[in-house]
């Protein structure tokens, strides 16, 4: 991407490409028919540093946001389900303790996370509190040296693979959203259960599943940030992953387009390869140009982070429209194979069905509208 | 172990173009890639590295467009790179480029040289044997697997058509290594991401000690006389079978040969 990249982007992007094409690719599949979590490649990812890379610190992989970005659309342009694992852990776990963890917790956690011995994941949706987070009814009470937190979590991206949690809990409860905390949660201590894994459409080989938490004691050092500072802090995690997220609608339209020319160029209908007649050229023409735009938002909102300047606006329209371009995109696609296309001996239903997840989770594209309309009536910066 | 590893950029693909005025191969305009058994070559230094608490360091000859493929190899962990660019050295056959190689392997300490057993484009096999003879050092080629190593030696097996030869070679030595041996290891994130900052030596005629009848094309003993296209001829006759008579057929060659 020119204009975003620099050598080293160019260099990891060759890295990144034999890396999905062996080990990401031919998973792919199995992992989607199966619902298998892809645990090995999670742990290859590992141990060449792709699980740390926006990271300086901690034994982060030294990258930045752009580099972030490439990951997890390379991943995605095979795997969208690969590409999520990553996006969840870095940008929903790691980014917030980095952000606003006490030098201790950061100590304690970011190693392990940035290197990939620990997975992460983040958990604010409840049963009856999705967009509207202030009706969380997860409750941390005060007690000894700590707290002791009761509720139910849903629709948890990695979510009985990962050894930490990043966990939204009403402490003033009448503050609504002003008094909510968050709080580094242990998959190991007393109390947290892993509860009923989702059965989705798409990204079925990542875990989803629902959150128990039954009087589990959560000392005040894993008390992320300040009280009543986790909405605060739940928000601009979201405002970062939605970079992930977007990256991954890119990477997921990006791959569908490389299905679907290949396919084009195969396929013999009335004497001649479909890629000959004008109303393929057309839909291929339409879908590249619309993915780019995706992914120069996208890139632009990575490179807005990583020079330190407001990019909230910027990862929810990033967002908001890559994520509606994987779903014309790969539907578009799956209509360049017709028949084969709804078949799964092609991965394009696949990645229509993986596509329509990035509308929804980090905030459907109505909240990444609501993101949007507040920056615009407030008059911020654009 | 000091380790120093020959590493040569190669046009990646199979149809190569061929300039009819001097025989030589056309590069211009092909994607560039680290030659395949070098980058095996590359893959062991760094296990050797890794087991000795080593250090790796990659030497290649070529435009200055090699850098890109040396930037590569620091993303895959190595320690230093060096690359040998002059317009003088244009056109060097294997014997030419052995002495700038060896010239260059001079400046630096080593127990070990690898190189890959033969280049993608040409083929030859040679460069890997001639720096050992250039340096006087022991070498052992089409090397499969490093068994064992110690500070003075080095336990190899050498892959022959029909049989594997486990040997010693006493340090310091080269290896020319096949494409079997590993299967060269991935980029990592970490490396990527400083490959660009590390420093690259680049070197000169004026930086070795060579004479100008020592490099280049004219200094070259190798003349291509004719280079061409070879031709498929079809020898044995088309026949067409059921699956179970071609079965028959095969297995009637097959034993026959053996």
């Amino acid at each position: 991407m020119i204009g975003y990249y620099e050598q080293k982007h160019h260099l990891y992007d060759t890295m990144l490409k034999a890396f999905v094409a062996k080990e990401v690719k031919p998973h792919a599949a199995d992992i989607d028919e199966r619902e298998v979590f892809p645990h090995d490649t999670v742990k290859k990812m590992a141990a060449l540093g792709m699980l740390g890379v926006p990271f300086k610190d901690y034994d982060g992989a030294g990258g930045d946001e752009v580099a972030y970005a490439q990951t997890v659309l390379s991943l995605s342009k095979a795997c969208a389900t690969t590409g999520v694992i990553v996006s969840a852990h870095t940008s929903l776990c790691s980014w917030p303790i980095h952000a606003f963890g006490s030098d201790d917790q950061k100590a304690r956690y970011l190693p392990k996370l940035n290197r990939g011995e620990w997975l992460g994941a983040f958990a604010l949706t409840e049963p009856s509190a999705g967009t509207d987070a202030g009706a969380q009814k997860t409750v941390a009470v005060p007690e000894g040296e700590g707290y002791r937190l009761n509720g139910t979590k849903i629709f948890i991206t990695n979510a009985g693979v990962a050894d930490l949690y990043v966990i939204l809990a009403m402490t003033n409860p009448e503050l609504k959203t002003k008094g909510i905390s968050a709080f580094l949660v242990e998959a190991t201590f007393e109390g947290f259960r892993v509860g009923k894994k989702e059965k989705k459409l798409g990204i079925r080989g990542s875990s989803t599943c629902e959150l128990i938490l039954d009087n589990v004691y959560v000392p005040k050092e894993n008390l992320l940030g300040k009280v009543n500072q986790g909405f605060k802090i739940a928000l601009a995690t979201l405002d970062g992953g939605r970079i992930g997220i977007a990256a991954q609608a890119v990477g997921i339209a990006e791959g569908a387009i490389d299905e679907a020319i290949k396919y084009v160029k195969e396929r013999q209908q009335f004497n001649r390869p479909i890629a000959h007649f004008q109303h393929t050229q057309f839909a291929l023409a339409q879908m590249e140009t619309q993915k780019e735009a995706a992914k120069h938002l996208t890139f632009y909102a990575a490179r807005l982070k990583q020079e330190g300047k407001p990019y909230s606006q910027a990862a929810a329209q990033a967002k908001l429209f890559a994520a509606q371009v994987a779903m014309d995109v790969t539907t578009q696609a799956v209509q360049l194979l017709g028949g084969y296309g709804y078949t799964r001996e092609y991965p394009l239903e696949r990645m229509m069905r993986d596509a329509k997840i990035t509308e929804i989770y980090e905030g459907t594209n109505e909240a990444q509208k609501m993101v949007i309309a507040s920056h615009l009536l407030r008059g911020g910066a654009r | 172990m000091n380790i120093l590893v020959l590493v040569k950029q190669v046009p990646n693909t199979t149809e190569m173009m061929i300039d009819k005025e001097n025989g030589t191969l056309i590069r211009a305009g092909v994607e560039s890639i680290a030659n395949p058994d070098d980058l095996t070559g590359v893959e062991l230094a760094l296990e050797l590295k890794e087991k000795t608490n080593g250090h790796v360091r990659v030497i290649t000859m070529g435009p200055t467009q090699a850098e890109d493929m040396l930037r590569g190899l620091y993303g895959m962990g190595v320690d230093d790179a060096v690359l040998l660019t002059d317009k003088r050295f244009a056109g060097s056959d294997t014997w030419a480029t052995s002495n700038i190689l060896s010239a260059a392997i001079k400046r630096y300490p080593y127990d070990l040289i690898i190189a890959g057993r033969q280049a993608i484009d040409g083929d030859t096999a040679q460069v890997g044997p001639q720096v050992a003879e250039a340096l006087g050092l022991p070498q052992v080629t089409y090397v499969h697997d490093v068994t064992h190593y110690e500070t003075s030696s080095l336990t190899v097996i050498k892959s022959l058509e029909e049989e594997k030869l486990t040997l010693r070679l006493p340090l310091p030595g080269l290896i020319t290594v096949l494409s079997e041996a590993r299967e060269p290891r991935y980029l990592n994130v970490k490396d990527v991401m400083t490959a660009h900052q590390k420093p690259l030596e680049t070197l000169t005629f004026d930086d070795l000690d060579l004479s100008l009848d020592a490099v280049g094309l004219k200094a070259s003993p190798t003349r291509v006389k004719r280079t061409y296209t070879k031709e498929i001829v079809q020898k044995s006759p088309v026949q067409t079978l059921s699956p179970e008579d071609a079965a028959t057929l095969i297995l009637k060659h097959v034993v026959g040969h053996h």
